[in-house]
């Protein structure tokens, strides 16, 4: 598989990423903001976290605007597969590519914890290693990821199942206490209606050791990197 | 001739801080009446942030010097060798006045500060920390400054991306008036890529990088060494506003032109901006600088040469530049959207020369701006000895377990949660010790190699016992290096006291200096970089003398370490060190019965480095886990952060007889550690102590979800975990 790491200007989580697709046995290129097409091959583009153009705007606003993000629209339009992972997640929302938008956290504070995720469904490309309704253990780190979005954007995401993760405690259980940036309905990842664009505010890309802090982040880089090695 | 436009009355001298003796000697020094721009660039660099001039004869003391000492003091940062050809460069600074007049601003550049000394000398940081005291809880300025604050130290570091890993946070009246924040930086590079500011070369080009300026923050450094009173808030349009992003960039673009070989030296624009970058560059390179502030680039119009070569805009770097290189340096920093500016030369003349709009501004020896600085050995006083506070003369005015419940969800005590959660401490994926430990460990790269990382002091010991207390600092940030299994290597100091033209403070100064390099010599753990602030007073009030230590040690491998949490049921805790139940100054005797008073514990250095040496073998060896240093409440606030760290309780059955069980408790005797182990190992533990001298005893066992304490009533690991995290939380937010 052959990855594609977005790199803008404040960009600061793309060392991770890039260590999470290459331990998953991806190939890893970056591509800098003002590119005006993706490298020959790209399976998979990832918008990576940070704070793009120092965020001082709406988080992701500058961002979904670049140069670079009409090759990663056209990427997304042939069905390729796109991962936004925190400010990746904000600009993917401001491009465009998924409805909704990310907040200020409820309490109007940055927070970094760990914290349990629900997988909503595992028959996508970004999730057939976890198992339906696994809890998995990763970690935020934003100071905007409350989701939100109008009631008929809402209706529609769940009713078409296009929610990928909600914040969850241990059992996998869906609670208030677990929502702690108050986003609705719990969502902490939705997809595109192709199921092809993933937008998530937690970074699995930091829990892929058990070193530093466990490994149940893999699944996401390894789900993906299978689907490429089957098909070639 | 040099034109003056503006008189300089004595009026404006003393507006610049300057005395009248200072003013003279300078005057004498350039054989004329000074320009306005002269007298601003002199004040900014004989002020006493930048001159040390308080200090300077005291600080030659410290050991700066070991075999893997690469820099020591005097350059940017500090520069140790780690192995394998990687250098880890590290400093802390001060940003205590700005912090108090705007928390978050004053915080957040003190960040981008100290990020910025790192590296400058060609380091990509890697990690952070902090060191931070607030006034007492009940002053009604105090949870604003705690908020700003963290928001700022926060919003600085999580922009740029570097995990904010250890800090220490505490309250006291002492600061009501004058917060501290002390910020401390690490970064990584390579042994045989380390920059310098020392400029060499006649003509070179002189090169300035970065953000605009600005008219922020002019005389921010002389503010730094001034006291404060009512109206210091008045003084806020002196403090700098951050922009992390243009850090980041600018952090970018600089190691990109660092690995193209176009940069001869490189400074970076901190207190006192221009004037002082330029002048450090040129004399450490004997060499003259002119400088033609037509090329600076602006953010505002109009202005002056005074204010150009005293705005503290931030995000600004100056470089000498080989000849040639400028079209590929340039292009390097067009590309990251950064200015990129040729503002002057090297020259052979030894002067400091400023032009602006066709005239010369200012014409100075450059060597004499910081080598005739003038240089104080102020009168200072030996504080007085405190009585030894017998345990037996200390009465318990309540139950041990009630003792430790109230001690554990106390403002110094509890967990700070409520900060650190504020801060990013997982990006980069490298942090195998998260805050809430004895130290952060970052591993390097991919390993196999970590930095064992800390910040510490306790300022009550130091202000009791000046001596004692200094070596306690440096102790301490040693201990809590060895108990997750780092070699502690080096330290970086950030001396924060009240105004040295006191004597009584500046005997707190020598004191606590002589106890800090006599600790440091015993311990092997030499100084490297470090920061003075003094004047930390409000209307004649001043802080508790905190000289804070950043310690930084290595971990062999990061797979095999320690952390404090209890794991496992049924192993044995062991009490590794003396005992004597010493409460004087401790924790239990301040919050528990009110009093503020006696010697603080001695530090013997000697044993310190037998026990901590011994601990730190079993880490290595794998037969040791978890391992807790001790400190403030002693044994008991040690057990029950374990027991709350992991979730796992203990029963403490063996307490040694001669004195009351509330002293061998909470007493806060030094060079201690709990560890548990497997009861099997613990017998070989034992007596391979016994074997070398090592006092060593098992208290007790772990397991249960309770904590129990000898006689008393069990503490539930809910109960204790519920009080630990209940108080900042509430007190944040106006119900504590």
């Amino acid at each position: 598989m052959k990855s594609a790491v977005i790199v803008f200007p404040g960009s600061n989580r793309e060392g991770d990423v890039l260590r999470a697709l290459k331990s998953a046995g991806s190939q890893v290129e970056k591509v800098w903001h003002a590119e005006t097409e993706l490298p020959q091959g790209t399976d998979l583009v990832v918008l990576p976290g940070g704070f793009s153009y120092g965020d001082y705007l709406r988080c992701g606003a500058i961002a979904g605007r670049a140069i670079v993000m009409d090759a990663v629209r056209a990427h997304a339009a042939r069905g390729g597969l796109v991962l936004g992972i925190c400010n990746g997640f904000q600009i993917l929302c401001e491009s465009g590519l998924l409805p909704g938008i990310l907040m200020r956290n409820a309490n109007l504070k940055f927070i970094c914890h760990r914290q349990f995720l629900r997988v909503e469904r595992n028959d996508t490309a970004f999730t057939k290693a976890y198992a339906k309704h696994q809890a998995i253990d990763v970690c935020v780190a934003h100071g905007e990821g409350n989701y939100t979005a109008d009631e008929e954007t809402l209706k529609r995401l769940e009713g078409d199942g296009l929610v990928a993760f909600r914040y969850a405690d241990a059992q996998g259980h869906i609670t208030q206490d677990a929502n702690r940036n108050g986003s609705m309905n719990s969502i902490a990842g939705i997809y595109s209606e192709k199921l092809n664009v993933l937008g998530m505010m937690p970074h699995p890309e930091n829990l892929i050791e058990d070193l530093v802090g466990g490994t149940d982040g893999r699944g996401l880089f390894e789900s993906l990197v299978s689907s490429f090695s089957r098909a070639a | 001739m040099i034109r003056n436009d503006v008189a300089i009355t004595p009026e404006l001298v003393k507006e610049h801080g300057l005395k009248p003796d200072e003013y003279e000697r300078f005057v004498n020094l350039i054989g004329r009446e000074p320009t306005i721009t002269e007298l601003g660039i002199v004040s900014a660099m004989w002020n006493e942030h930048c001159s040390y001039k308080s200090s300077r004869i005291h600080l030659r003391g410290l050991p700066t010097k070991a075999p893997w000492v690469i820099q020591g003091p005097g350059e940017n940062a500090g520069v140790i060798d780690i192995g394998d050809g990687l250098a880890c460069i590290f400093k802390m600074e001060s940003h205590n006045h700005p912090s108090f007049i705007e928390p978050c601003q004053g915080a957040a550049t003190g960040v981008g500060g100290i990020l910025r000394d790192v590296f400058t000398m060609g380091a990509r940081p890697i990690a952070a920390l902090n060191f931070l005291r607030f006034g007492e809880p009940d002053h009604p300025k105090t949870p604003h400054l705690v908020s700003g604050v963290v928001a700022g130290i926060g919003g600085y570091g999580n922009s740029f991306g570097v995990p904010t890993v250890g800090g220490s946070v505490g309250f006291d009246k002492r600061y009501n008036g004058n917060i501290l924040v002390n910020a401390m930086a690490v970064g990584l590079a390579r042994t045989d890529e380390i920059w310098y500011a020392k400029a060499t070369g006649v003509g070179n080009p002189i090169v300035y990088l970065g953000s605009k300026t600005g008219r922020d923050g002019i005389h921010g450094a002389t503010m730094a060494s001034a006291e404060f009173d009512d109206a210091s808030d008045e003084k806020r349009p002196t403090v700098q506003v951050g922009d992390p992003f243009a850090e980041k960039l600018l952090l970018e673009a600089c190691l990109e032109l660092m690995k193209s070989g176009a940069v001869i030296a490189i400074q970076d624009m901190g207190a006192a901006g221009l004037t002082s970058s330029a002048v450090e560059m040129g004399a450490k390179g004997n060499l003259g600088i002119e400088l033609d502030l037509d090329k600076v680039p602006c953010r505002e119009e109009g202005m002056t040469a005074y204010e150009m070569m005293l705005s503290e805009s931030q995000e600004r770097m100056l470089m000498v530049l080989k000849p040639g290189m400028e079209q590929e340096a340039q292009a390097i920093f067009h590309k990251w959207g950064l200015d990129f500016a040729v503002i002057g030369k090297t020259t052979d003349t030894l002067r400091f020369v400023i032009k602006h709009q066709g005239e010369v501004k200012a014409d100075l020896p450059i060597k004499e701006l910081g080598d005739e600085a003038p240089l104080y050995d102020r009168p200072w006083v030996e504080c007085p000895k405190q009585p030894v506070v017998a345990p037996e003369s200390v009465k318990a005015p309540m139950s041990e377990a009630e003792a430790l419940l109230k001690l554990v969800g106390s403002p110094d005590q509890c967990s700070k949660r409520w900060v650190w959660e504020q801060y990013d401490h997982l990006i980069l994926g490298n942090t195998v010790q998260t805050p809430g430990g004895d130290a952060a460990i970052v591993r390097v790269e991919d390993g196999p190699k970590g930095l064992a990382l800390t910040t510490d002091v306790t300022p009550r010991y130091c202000e009791a016992d000046p001596f004692e207390g200094g070596k306690q600092a440096v102790a301490e940030a040693w201990r809590n290096i060895t108990a997750v299994g780092g070699l502690p290597l080096a330290i970086t100091d950030n001396l924060n006291f009240a105004s040295p033209e006191r004597p009584e403070s500046m005997g707190q100064f020598v004191g606590c200096l002589k106890g800090i390099g006599e600790a440091c010599k015993a311990l092997d753990f030499p100084v490297v970089s470090g920061n003075v602030s003094l004047y930390n007073e409000t209307n004649g009030q001043g802080i508790l003398p905190t000289p804070a230590i950043g310690g930084v040690g290595l971990v062999d491998d990061v797979t095999v370490n320690a952390s404090l949490a209890f794991r496992r049921e049924g192993e044995a805790i062991i009490l590794i060190g003396a005992t004597q139940g010493w409460l004087g100054q401790s924790i239990y005797l301040r919050d528990i019965c009110g009093r503020e008073e006696g010697a603080p514990p001695p530090v013997d250095l000697l044993q310190e480095k037998r026990n901590g040496d011994f601990v730190r073998q079993l880490i290595r060896s794998g037969q040791v886990t978890t391992v807790h240093d001790l400190s403030d409440g002693g044994i008991a606030l040690g057990l029950a952060e374990m027991a709350m760290a992991g979730g796992v309780g203990a029963e403490i059955t063996a307490y040694p007889e001669g004195f009351p069980l509330h002293a061998f408790l909470f007493g806060e005797d030094q060079a201690r550690y709990l560890i548990a182990v497997d009861e099997d190992v613990a017998a070989d533990i034992l007596y391979e102590a016994g074997a070398i001298g090592i006092p060593a005893v098992t208290l007790g066992l772990t397991g249960g979800d309770a904590l129990i304490l000898p006689g008393q009533q069990a503490i539930s690991v809910k109960q204790l975990k519920a009080a630990h995290e209940a108080w900042l939380p509430n007190y944040m937010t106006g119900k504590a």
